[in-house]
Parts: structure tokens; C-alpha cells; sequence
């Protein structure tokens, strides 16, 4: 907890890198950062299994059903045969489809996850980089996954991949903007737009996260950016990009096999990422959640960083999937005038209570 | 700048490894002999009329620029904001918190009168 913000950030400062750094001096850094990145390929790639079970057992639980039982225990391993399943599965190309773009529509989102996992900051030194622009830099990379969906609608070849794709753009591009004036409104609160200081500026009792911290402020961006999110996820109660009851499936209709397993690997980690964003920006990262009463928070700070980011993330992941048994499917004009007639105003009103608070001297 | 080689490179892994799954996939997957059925694209089985790249409604690029001008006008407010928490900060003088505030209160003043106008003109109705 005595890690001050001018230190400077090591790749990996755990024991492994600790080890490295003792052994190769020199190329330690170099080191670090390759096995911080191989960390990162398979983080991502072990989360979207773990988060598709945790999808399915979630919704089954809702339902009152189990979910997946027989691969494993409690079907435990359920992913891997599914994914078994989808390499071997063919990949079918329609005719009149666009080759080359048919084929880069699934990689970019996919891509766009793994730079994003990148830079989030899971510790105290178990963040891979740290770019100032950090808030900037999650802004653009999201941007590359809307290109991704809009490619795969429009070179299938099909009516009802392109109306789809076209719906996926329309409400991610819209609802980004909502997400990004509420980033513009943490970046202004702490001061800085790279990750990791947003997360130390939070330090301190649970008082001292931008959640609680300012009156109304706080609690009411949180909200906002989690219903943003989930339209930016294109999860249900917003899902009209893939309404499978009108469009089949949208964007990734006449993709099979290992492409479709893309979109949907790069979905689920997407999901993991925007609760993640959540944790940075309003809920203290890695910080432990202390109350100030002095026998309880020695035991809280002995949990290391990384358990508690994880903990608060997937407490996200969990309400994201609440949602999504809660809430019909809103229509398309609804969603819209929710974005622009409500979230936006909304959004530039937060952002002249936040500078308010900011002359008074209340966010310091 | 380490940053920025660290994101380059994982860049390029990420890209190598989601390329390479794709190419493994195309390498073992299955395969059954072409068809002109099986390269019909799937409208609900019904046979496809015409091309898939038709018109749709123009609201969708009418949102896009209003996605184009909101996005950049909340790109020029990220310095903004980073100049007016240097001024409460102290960090620059010469300038009052009371003025820098009512320059900020401007400038997201025009960004409403922006959305206003869209409003007035009946371009956020989705018809």
C-alpha cells in the first residue's frame, strides 16, 4: 500500500519477475515484458472459457434448470470440448462473400481484446504497459471492435448479417460517446488518463473511490456507465444487433466454426474488460475494500491486489448477466432516444456537477 | 515509449496467435464436397433475392456524423479538462478557478447547444 505514483512501473513485480531481474540483469526488462505477454494470451483465452461457463450456469440457474453437467464435474470442462467442437467444425463461405474481409471481420475484434488486456492494471505491478493516455488509448482500441462487426455484416453477403451489423454500429458508436464523457469525467476527477493512476488515486478507505466519494456523482456515473456498457456489449436488454427471434443472429449469421468462435470468444472477453474499466474507474481496482476500523483492515490487506480486482469484476460480470434475466429487449428507437435525448444530456450535466465539485475543492 | 513497444509487440502476438487459430481451424476442420446449396447464404432457408448490399434507412449515417461531431468535440474536451485540473491544482497561475470554470462551462455550453439543434431539427427522432 506504500507505493507512491512517481515509482516507476515494472512489468511484472512479483516473484517470478523478482527472479528474472536477480538472474539477467540487463535483459530483465525484455523478459518481463515477453512473459508478462504470453500471461496476457492465455488470461484472455482462459477467460472467455471460464466466462462462457459462468454465462451458461448463471442462466440456468435463473431459470431454475443446471446448465452443463456432464463434461466434468459440475460440466467444468464444457468450453474445451466445446471448443473441440468448433475447430473442427467447417468454415463455410457464402457465395458472393468478400474473401479478405470475410475472413479479417472476426480477427479484429479479438485483437482489439488482447490490447485492451494489455494495459489493465490487475496489481500493483502486474500491469503488462501504462501509456499516459491510457483512458484515450481504450477509447480508440474499442472503436476497432465496431469496425469488426461492420466488416463481417457487410461482406457475408447476406440481408440479414448486414441489417444487423449496421443496428451493432449504429448503437455502439452512439452509446460510445456516453462512455467516453463519463471517462472524460474520471480522467477529470483524478487528474491523469493513464490506468494506473486512476486506480491510485483512489487510494485510501472505501470512501475514497470515485463511486462514493463526490455526493450523487459518483453512483449516478456508475449506473450510466453500466448501462452504456451493456449496450456497448450488445448484451441483452440491448441485444437488437443479434435479435434471434427477427435477425437470426446479425453480424456473425453465416459465420461457423472458428470464426464464429472469435466473435464470441472476443464478446465474452469484452464483457470482462468493460467490468474491468468499471473496477478501475469507480471501484477502487486493486485497492481492498477498508472501512477504517482498525482490527478489520490489516486482515482485508493481507488478500493480495490481483484477488480483490478479479473479486469486484466478476461481482460486474455477474450483475451484467442479471441483467440480461431481468430486462425485455428495448426497440431500436427507444434505445436511441435513451442514448441522445436522456444518457447524453445526462452525461454533459455530471460533467459541470463534477467541475462544481472540482472548484469547491471536494474531488482533491 | 516502453509502453507503446510493449503494446506493439502484443499487438503483433495477439494478431499471430488469432490469425493461427483461424488457419489451424481452416487446416483440420471438416469438409464436405461443394454445393450451390451449401454457399447460399442463410435468409431463414428461404433462397436469396438479389444482392445482399441493398439500401437501408438513412438514419444510420445521420447517427454516424452525430457520432462523428460528438466524438471529436469530446476528444477536444480531454485537454480542456486536463488544463482546468491544472489550474485548481495550482499548477498554472495567472488564472482564477472562477474564470477557468466559466471557460469549461462555455465550451460544454456549445456542445448542448450542438445537441439542441440536432433536437430541434427532428434528427434524433428514429423513424
Amino acid at each position: 500500500m506504500n507505493m507512491s505514483a512517481t515509482e516507476t512501473l515494472y512489468p511484472l513485480h512479483n516473484g517470478i519477475g523478482n527472479m528474472v531481474r536477480a538472474l539477467f540483469p540487463e535483459s530483465a526488462f525484455f523478459i518481463n515484458g515477453l512473459l508478462g505477454l504470453i500471461a496476457v494470451v492465455i488470461l484472455t483465452s482462459t477467460l472467455a472459457a471460464v466466462l462462457i461457463l459462468l454465462e451458461r450456469k448463471v442462466s440456468a440457474h435463473f431459470q431454475v434448470r443446471l446448465g452443463p453437467m456432464r463434461v466434468g464435474f459440475h460440466g467444468i470442462l464444457q468450453p474445451l470440448a466445446d471448443g473441440i467442437k468448433l475447430i473442427f467444425k467447417e468454415i463455410l463461405k457464402p457465395k458472393g462473400a468478400d474473401s479478405f474481409t470475410f475472413y479479417l471481420a472476426p480477427m479484429l475484434p479479438l485483437t482489439a481484446t488482447f490490447l485492451i488486456m494489455a494495459i489493465l492494471p490487475f496489481d500493483h505491478h502486474l500491469q503488462l504497459a501504462d501509456p499516459a493516455g491510457g483512458v484515450l488509448y481504450v477509447l480508440g482500441i474499442s472503436g476497432l471492435a465496431v469496425l469488426g462487426l461492420l466488416l463481417a455484416g457487410w461482406s457475408s453477403n447476406n440481408k440479414l448479417s448486414l441489417l444487423g451489423a449496421m443496428r451493432a454500429g449504429a448503437q455502439m458508436i452512439s452509446f460510445e460517446i456516453s462512455l467516453a464523457l463519463i471517462m472524460l469525467l474520471i480522467v477529470m476527477l483524478s487528474g491523469t488518463a493513464s490506468l494506473r493512476e486512476i486506480v491510485l488515486s483512489q487510494q485510501g478507505l472505501i470512501f475514497d473511490w470515485w463511486i462514493f466519494k463526490l455526493p450523487f456523482l459518483g453512483i449516478i456515473s456508475f449506473i450510466m456507465y453500466l448501462i452504456a456498457s451493456t449496450a456497448e456489449l450488445n448484451r441483452t436488454p440491448f441485444d437488437l444487433a443479434e435479435g434471434e427471434s427477427e435477425l437470426t443472429a446479425g453480424y456473425h449469421t453465416e459465420y461457423s466454426g472458428m470464426g464464429f468462435a472469435m466473435f464470441f470468444f472476443a464478446e465474452f472477453v469484452n464483457m470482462f474488460i468493460s467490468a474491468a474499466l468499471a473496477t478501475t474507474f469507480f471501484l477502487g481496482g486493486f485497492h481492498a475494500p477498508l472501512i477504517g476500523i482498525d482490527f478489520i483492515d490489516p486482515i482485508l490487506n493481507i488478500i493480495p491486489g490481483f484477488i480483490w480486482f478479479f473479486g469486484k469484476t466478476f461481482f460486474i460480470v455477474f450483475i451484467y448477466m442479471w441483467f440480461r434475466w431481468t430486462f425485455p429487449r428495448l426497440r431500436i428507437d427507444q434505445l436511441m432516444s435513451l442514448e441522445w435525448k436522456m444518457m447524453l444530456p445526462t452525461n454533459l450535466l455530471l460533467l459541470m456537477m463534477g467541475a462544481v465539485f472540482m472548484v469547491l475543492g471536494w474531488a482533491g | 515509449m516502453d509502453s507503446y513497444i510493449l503494446i506493439g509487440i502484443t499487438a503483433f502476438i495477439g494478431s499471430i496467435f488469432v490469425g493461427g487459430t483461424i488457419g489451424l481451424a481452416k487446416l483440420i476442420a471438416f469438409r464436405t464436397p461443394n454445393s450451390a446449396l451449401k454457399a447460399q447464404p442463410f435468409e431463414c432457408s428461404e433462397p436469396p433475392i438479389g444482392g445482399a448490399r441493398i439500401r437501408f434507412k438513412v438514419a444510420y449515417y445521420i447517427f454516424a456524423l452525430l457520432f462523428l461531431i460528438f466524438d471529436i468535440e469530446t476528444l477536444f474536451l480531454f485537454p480542456c479538462v486536463k488544463i482546468f485540473r491544472a489550474v485548481v491544482d495550482g499548477e498554472i497561475a495567472g488564472i482564477t478557478h472562477q474564470l477557468v470554470f466559466l471557460e469549461l462551462s462555455v465550451f460544454i455550453c456549445v456542445l448542448f447547444t450542438g445537441l439542441i439543434y440536432a433536437w430541434r431539427k427532428g434528427v434524433l427522432v428514429w423513424e
